[in-house]
């Protein structure tokens, strides 16, 4: 694996709220390797957007250091910094384009400010344009695009001055599956053709599973648990990541607090054989789907189901002993879903 | 013609008609006074805007937290003096800078004498409406700038001011209309203009036609300035002018 282009130690973030502080982040330890796409996953409150802005010293880290492509940017001078920035270049989920420019002179804003001639600057903006697709909106002003487009012109605007990291906070949380989907394929695509790192921001499960190959997961301003998607999506460890992984099915008030609740994860291959089906047929156990979220992730079948057992406790460990005969499934039961 | 209005007019109780008519007849008079009506509000609105853009900019940015944090202390001097300023009524303030004018132009009296205490008054009047448009700036603008790397200066001058444009035409509306208001009452200070005709014709001297002629000519002069100051913000504006895209 190559060296790590963003490389972050002890780093902590602490806030004067008014008398009491607040510790954002608490020594994390991250390292994202070149080329990689990498996650952070966290529910809202987690510290994710905080440790995002310590990326690129938009927060300044109260401990720690953060190293980008082997500068270490806590070091820098105001000025440097700002250099150093057009390495490491950002979108927002508001996507915080220029109202009053064009999609081109958004484009061309960072060349602009990095000094770059203009009639160049032009070109490679229309080139840019051109790659995320929107080489026809070069003479559009913002509010005349879809959030898809605007984030599309964003992304453009942040490849402008060839950046080596593209941090994406929350790119994706103010737009649709559909649309959603297709700037997630973008993202990709950049990373493949161009080589750059992406460190995506999210509190949805769906973007990491969709493209990201690593994963950080973010719980109370630390790092609960880290390493690669499939693994920590098919088995997690923590309480942090399962309260992530479990699919969101119907509230915990909806069933009766006696039914014996498990978690089944489909680890590669099987995700789409009608395990419940045959369980009925097989056994005459009836369980109840609780919450399901079944995927492909890189190229393999991953999954988990929240299900409810049959009151009768018989039945019960039949159908548990059931699934639990079968390949490339994990059982286990989940003791505090009623709370 | 004029024969029928004095006998309208005199037959409505108001007195020495022939002799207001007369004034308002020669078209040289009203001229002369709308052009003394515009000209000192216009010099003083450049000048009190070359002070209140910047103040205003500086009580944006300089603010904790702002893009260029400035000591706790100047911050708050520069409120109180904005503060000061614009709580003193502008009589009195017309008064209170008399030693001023003469200081600068030399005379205390005429209409380029009112230039210095409506540039007084007015600054820190824009600079409060520049703050007010540079606060509606969204945050998340400004973080993706810094983001970029924009110094301070590059996000004032190349962000915030004009994505903000549209909302500063129309404070730039506002405070014109505001100091033609002003310098209309500064005709008390020996200023002419058509706030003085209206003020020593029409009160002074009773010519209450000659007044109401010269407050119906300062309304059509709010109203053109009202409207051309709109129509040049909305067009401006590509948040919702998207008819017009620029071809580039």
């Amino acid at each position: 694996m190559s060296s790590p282009i963003i490389q972050i130690q002890h780093l902590s973030k602490t806030f004067d709220g008014g008398g009491s502080a607040v510790h954002a982040l608490e020594d994390i330890n991250l390292d994202i390797h070149e080329g990689e796409i990498f996650g952070i996953i966290g529910l809202s409150g987690a510290g994710k957007s905080t440790l995002v802005r310590c990326m690129n010293l938009l927060e300044r880290p109260t401990a720690g250091t953060v190293r980008v492509d082997g500068q270490n940017l806590t070091e820098l001078s105001e000025k440097d910094l700002r250099l150093a920035r057009r390495k490491i270049t950002m979108i927002f989920q508001s996507f915080n384009l220029l109202m009053q420019r064009t999609c081109l002179r958004n484009v061309c804003f960072p060349m602009e400010i990095a000094g770059v001639p203009k009639a160049q600057a032009k070109k490679r903006a229309a080139e840019l344009l051109e790659l995320v697709g929107l080489g026809d909106k070069a003479s559009a002003y913002p509010a005349q695009l879809s959030g898809g487009q605007k984030q599309r012109v964003a992304i453009a605007r942040a490849l402008a001055t060839n950046p080596k990291v593209l941090l994406c906070d929350e790119a994706t949380s103010a737009l649709d599956p559909t649309t959603t989907v297709s700037i997630l394929e973008l993202l990709k695509d950049l990373n493949r053709q161009l080589g750059v790192t992406v460190v995506v921001i999210t509190h949805q499960m769906s973007v990491i599973e969709e493209i990201c190959s690593r994963v950080a997961i973010l719980d109370g301003g630390v790092v609960a648990e880290m390493g690669e998607v499939q693994e920590i999506f098919s088995n997690p460890t923590t309480d942090a990541a399962r309260r992530l992984v479990y699919p969101g099915g119907i509230s915990a008030a909806q069933v009766p607090a006696s039914t014996r609740v498990i978690r089944i994860s489909f680890n590669g291959g099987t995700a789409y054989d009608p395990l419940i089906a045959s369980l009925a047929i097989d056994c005459g156990v009836k369980v109840n789907i609780l919450g399901a979220d079944t995927r492909n992730v890189g190229g393999k079948a991953i999954g988990t189901m929240l299900l409810g057992l049959p009151e009768n406790p018989n039945e019960a460990a039949k159908a548990l002993n059931y699934i639990r005969a079968q390949k490339n499934i994990t059982v286990e039961e989940v003791p505090d879903y009623h709370e | 013609m004029s024969e029928f209005l004095i006998g309208l007019f005199e037959g409505w109780g108001i007195a020495k008609v022939p002799e207001q008519i007369a004034y308002l007849s020669d078209f040289g008079n009203l001229a002369f006074e709308i052009w003394e009506t515009i000209y000192a509000p216009a010099l003083a609105t450049v000048f009190a805007y070359m002070i209140g853009l910047p103040l205003g900019i500086i009580l944006v940015t300089g603010e904790e937290g702002g893009i260029r944090p400035l000591p706790k202390a100047l911050m708050s001097i520069l409120n109180t003096i904005v503060n000061l300023l614009r709580s003193v009524p502008f009589l009195i303030l017309m008064v209170m800078v008399i030693p001023l004018s003469r200081l600068i132009l030399g005379t205390s009296v005429g209409t380029a004498a009112t230039i210095v205490p409506l540039t007084v008054a007015a600054a820190p009047y824009i600079a409060r409406l520049v703050e007010i448009s540079l606060r509606e700036m969204d945050r998340g603008v400004i973080e993706a700038a810094q983001a970029m790397g924009c110094s301070p200066w590059q996000i004032v001058t190349k962000v915030m001011l004009p994505e903000c444009r549209p909302s500063l035409i129309n404070g730039a509306t506002n405070a014109s209309i505001t100091i033609l208001g002003y310098g209309a009452m500064a005709g008390n200070i020996g200023g002419s203009g058509l706030g003085a005709v209206a003020l020593m014709r029409g009160h002074g001297r009773n010519q209450v036609i000659v007044m109401y002629v010269a407050v119906i000519i300062l309304v059509i002069m709010v109203q053109i300035i009202q409207s051309i100051g709109t129509a040049w913000s909305v067009k401006s504006d590509r948040r919702i002018n998207q008819s017009n895209s620029k071809k580039e």
